[in-house]
């Protein structure tokens, strides 16, 4: 059953307006399409980053949820505890209703430096549902380059120029490595497609026990693009095979969204001033060595699918 | 906010759920979108899209924009399928 948007709108929205996000902010966008689905009986755990700066500017709140932040590191951690505080409470009969419990952070909060938080929030076992919300660098600190921007991106760690063509290393497959913990649910979604993102959502919050889900979130600040393209970005990504849209149910594989013409992966880069640099001679290499981990990445997913099935 | 810091919360705790509509950022808008409600199909993929919680829909149908705080972005220009959304420079 598709979401029915009528119905969604009815409802107040609990990211609240007046956040200090940039004009067209991806990560924002995120925000509002997974509290539409988890609704107002939900405690979100931050961790550092664009959404938790903008939202949270004393003395001033964008949530209409309980919300807490402590670190950069420690989002999963922080949401372990308020969880098992909420078991015990449950125990003790102090507590009855259905709670859910979500943990967000950007790539830099997940990819790198929370990495070890999550991962043991995860193998614990604990009921929660862990959100990244992926801008592909340090966005809120001055795009510097995380374990999640791509090949070829420029950063200001990262700066391309004579010595170096932008980022010279490929991202983590993070999605993967979560999954790899055999946890019941890991996904990849787009804001783009925003059905698919909520129904990933919808299930993550009925599962039992640990789910993530890994969400491409584009800045027009990092990316260097004009902000009314932040969706079409997005959609480009899923497009291109660059940002396939799938889960890991159980350990099983499923593409939930495959483009029926998938098209070059340039056209996603060609978009963004983060890649321009690519476009010279010199660099064109990287373009074609970019594709062709982007299609190895894409066929090994078609055979995980079919080893699932 | 009118209390000194003596009055405030310890912790940095915020007692006041979306209090930050209190922050209007309407005004970092350079272009602004104008709806053309003839052409409004209502699908509310402008709501859906909108970073900034600033598509005002009631009962299902799309009423505007909350230009107090519509930044400005052109999502929901760039997105409405039947382009009943157009940016216009903003006046000062
Ligand atoms: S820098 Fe990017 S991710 Fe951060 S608030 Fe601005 S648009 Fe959003
Ligand atoms: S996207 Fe366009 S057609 Fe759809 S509700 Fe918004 S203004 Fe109306």
């Amino acid at each position: 059953m598709p979401f029915d948007l009528k119905e969604l709108s009815k409802e107040k929205d609990l990211f609240a307006p007046g956040h200090r996000a940039c004009a067209g902010c991806g990560p924002a966008i995120v925000m509002r399409q997974i509290m539409a689905v988890a609704g107002k009986d939900t405690v979100v755990g931050f961790a550092t980053g664009c959404m938790e700066v903008v939202s949270t500017i004393f003395p001033y709140t964008a949530w209409r949820v309980p919300y807490i932040h402590v670190a950069f590191e420690n989002a999963a951690a922080v949401i372990s505890g308020v969880e098992a505080a909420y078991k015990a409470l449950k125990r003790k009969g102090k507590i009855n209703k259905k709670i859910n419990f979500i943990a967000i952070a950007g790539d830099g909060g997940t990819y790198d430096i929370g990495i070890q938080a999550l991962s043991g929030a995860l193998e614990r076992g604990h009921n929660f549902l862990y959100v990244c919300y992926d801008n592909q660098a340090y966005m809120n600190t001055g795009i510097q380059r995380s374990g999640a921007t791509p090949l070829g991106a420029h950063t200001t760690t990262s700066p391309a120029g004579d010595v170096i063509p932008g980022k010279v290393q490929w991202r983590k497959d993070l999605t993967e490595i979560v999954a790899a913990h055999g946890i019941p649910y890991a996904a990849q979604a787009s804001p783009s497609h925003w059905n698919d993102l909520m129904e990933k959502v919808k299930k993550a919050l009925e599962t039992e026990g640990p789910a993530f889900i890994n969400v491409l979130a584009p800045c027009p600040v990092g990316w260097y693009f004009s902000p009314e393209r932040t969706i079409k970005i997005a959609k480009l990504a899923v497009d291109t095979l660059f940002w396939p849209l799938y889960e890991v149910e159980n350990g099983k594989h499923r593409i939930t969204y495959k483009p029926r013409k998938p098209k070059p992966v340039e056209e996603w880069l060609k978009e963004q001033g983060r890649f321009r640099h690519l476009f010279q001679e010199k660099n064109r290499w990287i373009i074609e060595e970019f594709q062709r981990q982007v299609n190895e990445r894409w066929e090994r997913l078609l055979r995980l699918e079919e080893a699932s099935l | 906010m009118k209390e000194g810091w003596k009055e405030l919360p310890i912790g940095a705790i915020i007692k006041e759920a979306g209090s930050s509509i209190k922050f209007e950022t309407g005004d970092w808008r350079t272009r602004k979108p104008v709806l053309n409600k003839e052409k409004c199909i209502n699908c509310l993929f402008c709501w859906v899209f909108c970073p900034d919680s600033s598509i005002i829909v009631e009962n299902g149908e799309m009423k505007g924009f909350l230009y107090s705080h519509c930044k400005g972005c052109g999502i929901c220009a760039e997105e409405c399928p039947v382009k009943a959304i157009e940016m216009v420079k903003e006046e000062v």
